[in-house]
């Protein structure tokens, strides 16, 4: 089904099932433990081996030699597996360090060595047992001081540009010039990246924690040197992602090595300690923003700059993204530069770009507003725009920031915010409010879908799409059931699996939108296929209702017209033309209290309020608790998540989930989630856009300013830790 | 109602997980201490009782008790995400109280009585707590959801002992059921989809019924 | 982690001998740091000596009116006993602080005062660490050190003991009982306990090889007010990046522990005369020697601020 005319009125408008607080059908198989993650699939009659995975110590070098003699006499060791031992392997299409092969070490961490073993101790055990000699090269790993040296991308839109930035800038009345730096952050999901490889001649089956099924297979394979067809991939339940799993990881491809090596399967895990730097974070940016606006608050020029680094091959950190949309203003200009950094490696991270980029050009926004002495949230709603700043006749397709920031500053209380920072006192806190806006981009991505339909009267959905908490199987399933009129209870939903029709996968909050479309469309088809079946001549007068389908005066239940053998339909959403002449955008606004502990600077969150504006909402329970999740993330974002980089020895320090503090329990208060009632028929059949990423963004600035309304301390450098506070607070008696 | 949707994959699992009750697992190639004790094995027979079931294991000794549920016994309810006592998702019952699976040996729980995730109840039959998270979606993608749910039944048990808390008032007073109090006794349970505020409600809940 | 041999200690006496007469022998209890430490390898033992058995899990009073608390009763219990919320809540408060629910129910007396430093280059194998290896180095003094000691730290090493409940117990001036492998038995202050890091970082405290503690005992109750107040990042489940513990008696006068600072809990006499002058006087005499890095000088500032709140909240 090709997507682009603007959607009209569909079965999904009925909303019995789709919209509808639907509780997630996966929740009873996570709840009681049941559903099966990828180190845990379990064959009685296989008997499979551990992996172990041995790191490189040195940043970047190379390795002379690699001895193995002790791991390979050690107990219960059955395949030790180098670099040297199987030569260069070629890199999957989505990385840019190489996964495993090669003398050159690229990165701390990067793997080096698969020890293959009975049991998993042994393995472990074993692996220490692994000796590497290694030339040790100076490496670049400060992106500060390497800054200067950053280079103009050679791939993407690093500049952009409308207007006359310069002179708007030199004649404005009111100015910002400011810099802001975030660090690097890590995804930090609960599921450690685990795979089970297992080989059948040349057939390699891979059960493994993925986001993109089809990326994964692709990679595999082009690593391996193997055809595509040959790869089984399977990834039915994923113990969360954020990024860190969208592209092929080396747990894959090394037990698909060590399994070759042992004859048998294996499985492998990337220990804690092991991961933040095996694998990708969110690099650390610098950004300059600098905004000019006349006296009423209108802005006439604003310029966001942005520098990130990453190995070569990489990219930079968009982070300027939202700036080029987010707000009014006729002569503006962004830039991105990278600089070449010997870290691990950089990439994709929840909302990546707007993410960080938010960070800054939030907390420039309420400076700004301050500057021009107006309330924040008047500010932006004086700033908003219906189309494209730089290309002005170009619309958004549905836009109300405006309406979430109005909404949100009456359910909040917007109006008792203190006008002067560092008035307000709770005891030994010091109280403040704090506003951002919320922006994402709306990515559409084409997904296909195979729906069934079986003499029970039951639905099977297959695709390739995946769950990783977002909820998947729960909308997937409200959608085959609102299209084809049963209850969720009659739909089968089975996700991950090479075997099925592509879909989008989980990335960019792309996915719960784009692959119901598929779903969407598949239904569609099996619509026309039992229309066609039972003779309905016109599939547009036929109802599908009640798990019957009428036309007329005829009724026929859809276990009959399926019938003994059973009716397949299999299609998939493809998008035309619609983005490129609207603007998909999904908006919010963040609305914070904080506390500040008046002797310590210890921030606490009190209250938080997050209003969004992203077309139809599926399911408001899944939805809203992407949202929270996000709010979370960006409180740790805020106030403790730091990769910390050791400028000498090049590598992320606090590298285990006690020295990378996320947040807990006790960080989060009771958060509010409002959405706006809206349809966008712009961005599919469903109305629909992506939410999972959208609650991150404008958090960490939200949270910013409130510390800023708290103290009067503006803190410009990501997380805003008690150290940068402390000297700005009051004199105590 | 259980969907059918994941109904391929939880038969499977259930399949596995019967036939694992009866296992006696063995560590394949048990190797012997190189200490200048010969007679110093670096494995143990041991007896525990998990979820009811009496087992006896023979395990290398550098099993930890995550491990042997893991690994030995199937009971793959119990998650790894750390493996350091720094996430929580391993929280299972031991005696009675809620501790890191990941950071004790199988070896020194001779005798003991674990309770995990599958020994609340299961799918058809939860415990009022996993009922409780499914109604208040307390999790996203599941995987700290065992420790998460084990952690909670085991901390309404603190608080009914009288057990204080970082943010207990006075420490002579009784231990209340607060959300301050919920979100400190569970902050040895990080939840890194953000689930935190529907997990206390659902907590929040089942207290509210006991009481 | 290497493959050990495994033993249950039937009595305490052969527990010590046993540790005494094994190569590579250690004692484990709750398990909370070793295991985390032996599976990175920083903790390699060839025999464990399992002493959960040994029924040193109780709380007696002392003829002298203080507590006798055995070396294997759990943080849990310890900060639950009615005696110490009653009498000693600074050491109740302290316990409640660290960790979490589920590790507090493991870790042990005798073991908390055991742990180890949580510098993030002693827990990374491949980087140099003199407390880990001898004379590697140390890569925190110039690297990461925002975590790490400001006082009593040497050019060696600035890791700081990263523990609470030590804290409390060196206000509380609990006094260490240990059992030797001859059979004898001493008691050490908890002042002399730790040892400062010096040219030998590696060696952490005074017990000799074998030596098993046995209990920590509290002199009478004391009275005063307990506080013991922790700073870290997020609000829970985190190390202290500062924490003080306080008893503070009506005329103004104390005690003063603070912990996140110091390779030990760090305690001053002299400086607690200070206290009726005030928190500035106070905490300039405790940190007179301070040597911070530019990453943790905060904590200079934190210490302070931090006396000012606690005296305040002590007068209230």
């Amino acid at each position: 089904m090709r997507f682009d005319t603007p959607a009209t009125t569909n079965p999904i408008d009925q909303l019995k099932i789709v919209g509808q607080p639907i509780h997630r059908i996966d929740g009873p198989l996570k709840t009681a433990g049941k559903a099966v993650y990828a180190y845990e699939w379990h064959d009685p009659n296989t008997p499979y081996a551990y992996g172990y995975i041995v790191g490189s110590a040195i940043a970047k070098g190379r390795i002379r030699s690699i001895d193995v003699t002790a791991a390979k006499n050690a107990p219960g060791v059955l395949a030790v597996v180098t670099t040297d031992g199987v030569g260069e392997l070629k890199k999957g299409k989505y990385n840019t360090a190489k996964l495993f092969g090669g003398t050159e070490v690229q990165h701390y961490h990067q793997a080096i060595a698969v020890v293959a073993a009975e049991t998993f101790e042994e393995a472990r055990a074993a692996a220490s047992l692994v000796k590497v000699h290694y030339a040790e090269e100076k490496g670049v790993f400060d992106l500060a001081a390497a800054r200067d040296t950053a280079v103009k991308p050679d791939d993407g839109e690093p500049d952009s540009a409308a207007g006359d930035f310069n002179a708007a800038f030199e004649t404005a009345p009111v100015k910002l010039d400011q810099t802001y730096t975030t660090p690097d952050q890590s995804h930090a999901m609960m599921e450690p990246h685990a795979s089970i490889a297992a080989w059948s001649g040349d057939e390699l089956t891979v059960w493994t924690s993925s986001q993109m099924i089809d990326w994964w297979r692709t990679d595999l394979a082009t690593t391996l040197g193997i055809d595509k067809e040959k790869v089984h991939i399977m990834s039915p339940f994923i113990g969360g992602g954020f990024g860190v799993k969208l592209f092929l990881r080396a747990d894959a491809v090394l037990a698909a090595l060590a399994a070759r090596e042992a004859k048998r399967p294996v499985k492998v895990a990337l220990p804690r300690p092991f991961l933040m730097n095996n694998t990708t974070h969110r690099p650390a940016t610098i950004q300059r923003i600098r905004i000019g606006a006349g006296r009423h608050g209108r802005i006439t020029a604003i310029a966001h700059e942005s520098w990130s680094g990453d190995l070569p091959g990489g990219g930079p950190e968009v982070a300027v993204q939202q700036t080029r949309l987010l707000y009014a203003g006729e002569n503006r200009m962004t830039a991105m530069r990278l600089a070449t950094l010997d870290l691990p490696e950089g990439n994709a991270m929840r909302a990546p770009g707007e993410a960080p980029g938010m960070m800054a050009l939030e907390i420039a926004i309420d400076e700004m507003a301050e500057r021009l002495g107006l309330d924040p949230v008047e500010f932006r709603t004086i700033n908003d725009t219906q189309v494209d700043p730089e290309k002005p006749e170009r619309p958004f397709s549905h836009r109300d920031l405006v309406g979430c920031l109005r909404t949100g500053a009456q359910r909040f209380g917007w109006k008792d915010r203190s006008k002067r920072p560092g008035s307000r006192r709770d005891g030994d806190w010091l109280v403040g409010m704090g506003v951002g806006s919320a922006f994402r981009n709306n990515l559409v991505v084409p997904s296909g879908a195979r729906v069934r339909l079986d003499r029970g009267g039951v639905v099977t959905v297959e695709t390739d799409m995946t769950d990783i908490g977002t909820g998947s199987y729960t909308i997937i399933a409200q959608t085959a059931a609102e299209m084809l009129g049963v209850p969720v209870d009659k739909v089968a939903v089975s996700l991950g699996d090479s075997r099925f029709p592509v879909s989008s996968g989980s990335g960019g909050q792309f996915g719960g939108n784009s692959s119901t479309a598929g779903v969407y469309a598949a239904c569609v088809k099996l619509r026309e296929a039992v229309a066609q079946k039972l003779g309905f001549n016109n599939a547009d007068d036929v109802i599908f209702a009640d798990g019957e389908v009428r036309s007329g005066d005829r009724r026929i239940t859809l276990a009959e017209a399926a019938g003994d053998e059973g009716l397949v339909a299999e299609d998939r959403i493809e998008f035309g033309k619609l983005t490129e002449t609207h603007q998909q955008s999904t908006f919010g606004a963040h609305f914070v209290e904080v506390g500040v502990d008046v002797a310590t600077g210890e921030t606490r969150l009190r209250r938080m309020l997050a209003v969004c504006a992203a077309g139809r909402i599926l399911n408001p329970i899944t939805a809203r608790s992407q949202v929270i999740g996000a709010m979370t993330m960006g409180v740790g974002a805020a106030l403790s998540e730091d990769l910390v980089v050791d400028k000498a020895r090049g590598f992320f320090v606090n590298h285990d989930l006690a020295a990378y503090e996320v947040p807990v329990h006790a960080d989060i208060p009771h958060q509010e989630v409002i959405f706006l009632d809206e349809t966008d028929p712009m961005s599919s059949p469903m109305k629909a856009k992506g939410i999972a990423e959208l609650g991150l963004c404008g958090v960490a600035a939200a949270v910013a300013n409130a510390i800023y309304n708290a103290t009067g301390v503006r803190v410009r450098d990501y997380p805003i830790t008690l150290d940068k506070l402390i000297n700005g607070l009051p004199e105590l008696s | 109602m259980q969907s059918p949707g994941a109904l391929e994959i939880s038969r499977r699992d259930l399949l596995v997980a019967s036939a694992a009750t009866v296992t006696v697992a063995g560590a394949p190639s048990l190797a012997h201490s190189q200490t200048n004790t010969p007679e110093a094995s670096t494995g143990t027979n041991v007896s525990f009782t998990v979820n009811g079931e009496r087992l006896e294991l023979e395990l290398d000794n550098r099993t930890t008790l995550l491990d042997a549920l893991r690994e030995h016994l199937y009971l793959t309810g119990t998650k790894k995400g750390c493996d350091h006592g720094q996430c929580g998702a391993c929280t299972v019952l031991v005696d009675g109280r809620r501790i890191n699976a990941c950071l004790t040996l199988a070896v020194m729980h001779e005798g003991g009585s674990i309770t995990t995730i599958e020994g609340l109840g299961q799918p058809g039959n939860l415990h009022p707590m996993q009922a409780a998270f499914v109604e208040h979606d307390g999790f996203q993608c599941g995987y700290c959801t065992p420790g998460q749910i084990c952690s909670s039944v085991a901390m309404l048990e603190e608080i009914s002992a009288n057990i204080p808390s970082h943010v207990t008032d006075d420490l002579m007073a009784p231990a209340e059921i607060t959300a301050a109090e919920i979100r400190e006794r569970m902050s040895g349970n990080i939840c890194r989809c953000g689930a935190y505020s529907n997990i206390v409600e659902a907590i929040t809940e089942v207290a509210g019924r006991k009481t | 982690m290497r493959a050990f041999s495994y033993e249950c200690a039937s009595s305490i006496e052969t527990a010590a001998k046993a540790a005494a007469s094994t190569d590579g022998a250690k004692f484990i209890a709750g398990g909370t740091n070793l295991l985390d430490l032996m599976k990175l390898e920083i903790e390699t033992p060839t025999h464990l000596i399992d002493v959960n058995g040994l029924g040193l899990d109780r709380i007696e009073p002392t003829p002298e009116g203080g507590l006798r608390i055995g070396a294997l009763v759990r943080n849990t219990d310890l900060a639950a006993d009615e005696r110490i919320r009653r009498d000693y809540g600074l050491l109740s408060r302290a316990l409640l602080a660290g960790a979490s629910g589920q590790l507090r129910n493991r870790a042990t007396t005798a073991g908390n005062l055991l742990q180890r430093t949580r510098c993030p280059y002693f827990y990374d194998t491949n980087q140099p660490c003199n407390k880990r290896q001898p004379g590697s180095g140390c890569a925190a003094i110039a690297g990461f050190s925002r975590q790490l000691g400001v006082v009593g730290v040497s050019d060696a090493c600035i890791a700081t003991h990263p523990g609470d409940m030590a804290v409390a117990m060196r206000a509380l001036d609990a006094v260490i009982e240990t059992i030797r492998a001859d059979g004898t038995t001493r008691s050490i202050p908890i002042a002399d306990f730790h040892r400062l890091p010096g040219k030998t970082p590696d060696i952490e405290h005074v017990l000799e090889r074998g030596e098993l503690i046995t209990a920590v005992v509290l002199p009478k109750p004391m009275g005063g007010k307990h506080i013991y107040r922790k700073v870290r990042d997020r609000a829970s489940y985190a190390f202290a990046l500062v924490s003080v513990g306080a008893i503070v008696q009506p005329d103004g006068t104390g005690r003063i522990a603070v912990g996140g600072i110091a390779p030990k809990p760090w305690r001053d006499e002299a400086a607690e005369k200070e206290l009726p002058r005030g928190a500035k006087a106070a905490s300039t005499r405790l940190l007179a020697d301070a040597r911070p890095t530019e990453q943790n000088a905060f904590k200079i500032t934190l210490v302070e601020r931090m006396l000012s709140a606690v005296l305040a909240e002590a007068r209230g």
